[in-house]
């Protein structure tokens, strides 16, 4: 892998992108990297964007990542993954889950909210390394709407693995280790469930 | 034990490392998680206090007492509490005293973005400055020491990028520093009553206490030089050494961890062992105008921007366009047009109780002067019903200001209930004495909103979760001597219009008092129905759409007659608080279920 890999979380207040850097960061030091994580969230409880940074390397100074030199983007919602665009590298990887939050300001204001065609026009502009899954759905397949973020990891694992952003010391059972412990037990069997339909949409 | 700490966590565990006894606070972003973090160790005590004034003259009550002690809040809570800060320093106590101030470059969650580092110069105390989590629970410590060495208060000084970033941290054990009881309280009026003829006699002590930290300065492990290649020499504090290191890997490096005082010979030193010497901080010129004032050649804010954060990204094309980086260094953009995106400013919550009364006031198009909480969201279209906002507790006299001043319209104040305990009180009184004829709208959702839920005076329950006295507003404003007093539920929307209409037509101060739990608390959880749009019934008046509620939606469906979309209600948001349905004009909008209702 590179000197550092930079990770860029983005979403909406709420999707649980806190927990999911929780975990990359925590994925990051047990792998034997020195990580860091940046919340940037502002109000983001209140419906607000919300963007988190993490980074992993062999020696990590700033918390944040600079524009142009995100490697991996994991995107929540649709319009937060054309918000944060051109924070990447080019060819960088980009995750995005297929869901639409749309603002208040599309209601009251009348602003528009892109379409699908604009979202992979533009996000192939950057990166051709992109994967589209539907968190949302595969997460009430395995029973909860709100264990997206974990579907969302284990796609995001199994990306890292495909073009060897990650080392063979990236286990999945090391992620479900940290993922796990971040849950309440009753929702254990449910979390494991969701990393691996998250897995299995990306490497088949 | 390594494990991944918050900056905010990593200062909680330091403290309690370090044996601190008693710890006081006023929520506020990014100082809150210190506090709540800390009430969860064993063997000390943390509390919320109603106001970071409070807060400091309770910490400062500790330590005179002889136990370490701690208050932290963000960078504007000093200014509540400077008045304490500085009778403080003039004193010094029996025991450590650690203020932690967060600052917020870039303002993300503050109405300016002051530089403490200031305080500790104005205040004769030292300023320790933080570089990543480690440093954060290390230089707590330290701060404890230092503060019992020197017998001064110190400020800690974080900021958001500290307080809000993980990074590994080698947990310690509690230390024994701390006496294990309280001393017998201090009879030394010499040093702790201020009163003239003694405070006299103890300014000279803490000016030359500042003089003898700044010789210890010159010493001390967290200020240090990474040396490197001579060409460049930077000076730098706090997370601004990380990106330091990140865009100037081969530079040499004084990094200073007690930003105040300066040690002069050490930077000395260091200037004379480079060709060009910068600094590198974020906000104020602190360090650069200390080294300039020394005689010392040092450029920094003619390169680095004065204002907002920084990253990698701004100090490498600020250092380009110096000249300091060649033009190779910049990193290109990928420049995609996106094209419009929709903005996504916070917004009140589905369920909000704070929503029907900004709704009506925005129909009475009344003046309103504003305070600091969630409700200052009231301000984003299409509520638009926040006319000023400065600080907490500010609302109630700014609006009492422009009555006497003669403003030819009513004035409404409106201010949470939390913000009404720390500051609002006095300026309440205020204008029940100064005969003021302004409206006060108490918005009481029984929590501390916008940090995320945090006890005050009002719930009944402490820091710790321990059951308390709940302060009851209504009667405390009517032994304030407001005559003109009424609780309405806060969903109430006609009785809220009904009552301001009435309290409007007054000569005298009246107080609204708009009551229901926040819509995100566990119990209003359970309460939660979504409500549904009887699409036969909308027409698309967009009646609805005024109130802003994330949970209400246009649809796909046109009205055949208007050709304006129809309201659709988003299911998975709708908390069923019933304000669309209430206002409704063809009442196209379900209420809740009867059982429901009167669950």
């Amino acid at each position: 892998m590179r000197e550092t890999t930079n990770f860029l979380l983005a979403g909406v207040g709420g999707q649980g992108t806190i927990l999911a850097s929780d975990v990359l960061v925590n994925v990051g030091l047990a792998a034997g990297y020195q990580a860091k994580q940046a919340e940037v969230h502002g109000m983001s409880q209140r419906g607000g964007s919300v963007t988190s940074f993490v980074r992993w390397g062999k020696h990590v100074y700033s918390p944040l990542v600079g524009g142009g030199e995100v490697d991996v983007m994991l995107a929540f919602e649709k319009a937060e993954a054309l918000r944060n665009l051109n924070q990447l590298r080019p060819g960088a990887l980009a995750l995005i889950n297929l869901t639409a939050i749309k603002p208040v300001t599309v209601t009251s204001s009348g602003q528009l909210y892109p379409d699908d065609s604009t979202l992979h026009e533009k996000i192939a502009l950057v990166t051709k390394n992109v994967v589209y899954v539907d968190g949302e759905a595969m997460a009430t397949e395995v029973g909860n709407i709100r264990a997206a973020n974990v579907v969302l990891l284990g796609a995001l694992a199994a990306m890292m693995e495909r073009v060897g952003l990650s080392g063979s010391e990236l286990t999945t059972e090391m992620w479900l280790a940290i993922i796990t412990a971040r849950v309440p037990t009753r929702y254990v069997e449910l979390n494991r469930q969701a990393f691996e339909a998250g897995r299995k949409a990306v490497s088949g | 034990m390594i494990k991944m700490l918050s900056g905010d966590e990593a200062v909680a565990r330091g403290a309690w490392e370090a044996g601190v006894a008693v710890a006081s606070a006023y929520p506020g972003t990014p100082s809150t998680e210190i506090l709540e973090e800390l009430a969860r160790f064993p063997n000390t005590y943390a509390e919320w206090a109603p106001n970071e004034k409070v807060a400091v003259d309770v910490a400062v009550g500790a330590a005179y007492a002889g136990r370490r002690s701690m208050a932290s809040m963000k960078h504007v809570g000093l200014n509540v509490a400077a008045d304490s800060l500085m009778y403080a320093s003039m004193t010094g106590m029996e025991a450590g005293l650690v203020i932690v101030s967060a600052d917020d470059p870039a303002m993300h969650s503050s109405q300016n973005e002051q530089d403490n580092r200031t305080f500790a110069k104005f205040a004769r105390i030292p300023c320790l400055e933080p570089s990543d989590s480690q440093d954060a629970k290390d230089m707590t410590i330290a701060a404890f020491e230092l503060s019992e060495r020197f017998d001064t208060p110190v400020l800690l000084r974080l900021t958001t990028r500290i307080c809000h970033s993980a990074s590994a941290v080698e947990l310690g054990e509690r230390s024994n520093f701390s006496p294990a009881e309280a001393k017998a309280f201090p009879r030394n009026p010499a040093k702790y009553v201020m009163v003239p003829g003694n405070a006299v006699k103890r300014h000279p002590v803490i000016e030359q206490r500042i003089l003898d930290v700044a010789e210890f300065a010159e010493n001390f492990p967290y200020n240090c030089i990474e040396t490197g290649e001579h060409s460049l020499g930077i000076i730098t504090c706090g997370v601004a050494y990380q990106y330091a290191k990140e865009v100037f890997p081969t530079a040499s490096i004084l990094r200073l961890g007690l930003t105040w005082p300066l040690p002069q010979q050490l930077i000395r030193r260091f200037a004379n062992s480079v060709d060009r010497l910068i600094v590198i901080e974020e906000l104020d010129p602190f360090i650069e105008e200390g080294v300039r004032l020394m005689g010392i050649a040092v450029e920094g804010k003619s390169i680095f921007p004065l204002v907002g954060e920084f990253d990698p990204r701004v100090v490498r094309e600020s250092a380009i366009k110096a000249g300091l980086l060649p033009d190779t260094a910049h990193v290109p953009l990928p420049d995609v047009e996106v094209g419009p995106l929709p903005a996504r400013p916070p917004v009140l919550c589905p369920g909000c109780p704070h929503r029907p009364l900004f709704y009506i006031l925005n129909k009475l198009k009344v003046p309103v002067n504003g305070d600091i909480g969630c409700y200052t969201l009231g301000l984003i279209p299409p509520l638009s019903a926040i006319h000023s906002c400065g600080c907490m507790g500010a609302g109630i006299a700014v609006a009492h200001g422009a009555v006497k001043a003669g403003s030819p319209e009513k004035h409404v104040a409106v201010i949470g209930d939390s913000t009404f305990f720390h500051t609002g009180i006095p300026a309440l009184i205020n204008s029940v004495y100064n005969r003021s004829s302004m409206i006060t709208v108490i918005m009481d959702n029984r929590v501390t909103g916008m940090t995320g839920h945090q006890e005050n005076p009002g719930t009944g329950r402490t820091l710790q979760g321990e059951a308390t006295t709940a302060i009851e507003l209504e009667p405390l404003v009517r032994a304030l001597g407001i005559k003109h007093v009424k609780t309405v539920p806060a969903f109430a929307v006609s009785e809220i219009e009904t009552t301001l209409k009435e309290y409007l037509k007054l000569d005298e101060p009246s107080v609204i008092i708009t009551l229901e739990p926040c819509a995100l608390l566990p119990e209003a959880r359970k309460r939660w129905v979504p409500l549904e749009v009887i699409s036969d019934k909308c027409n698309g008046c967009t009646l609805c759409f005024r109130i802003g509620c994330p949970a209400i939606l246009k649809s796909d469906e046109l009205d055949a007659k208007t050709q304006r979309p129809k309201a659709l209600i988003d299911s998975a948001l709708c908390t069923g608080c019933e304000v669309c349905a209430q206002i409704c004009p063809r009442d196209a909008i379900t209420f809740r279920p009867v059982e429901m209702s009167e669950a």
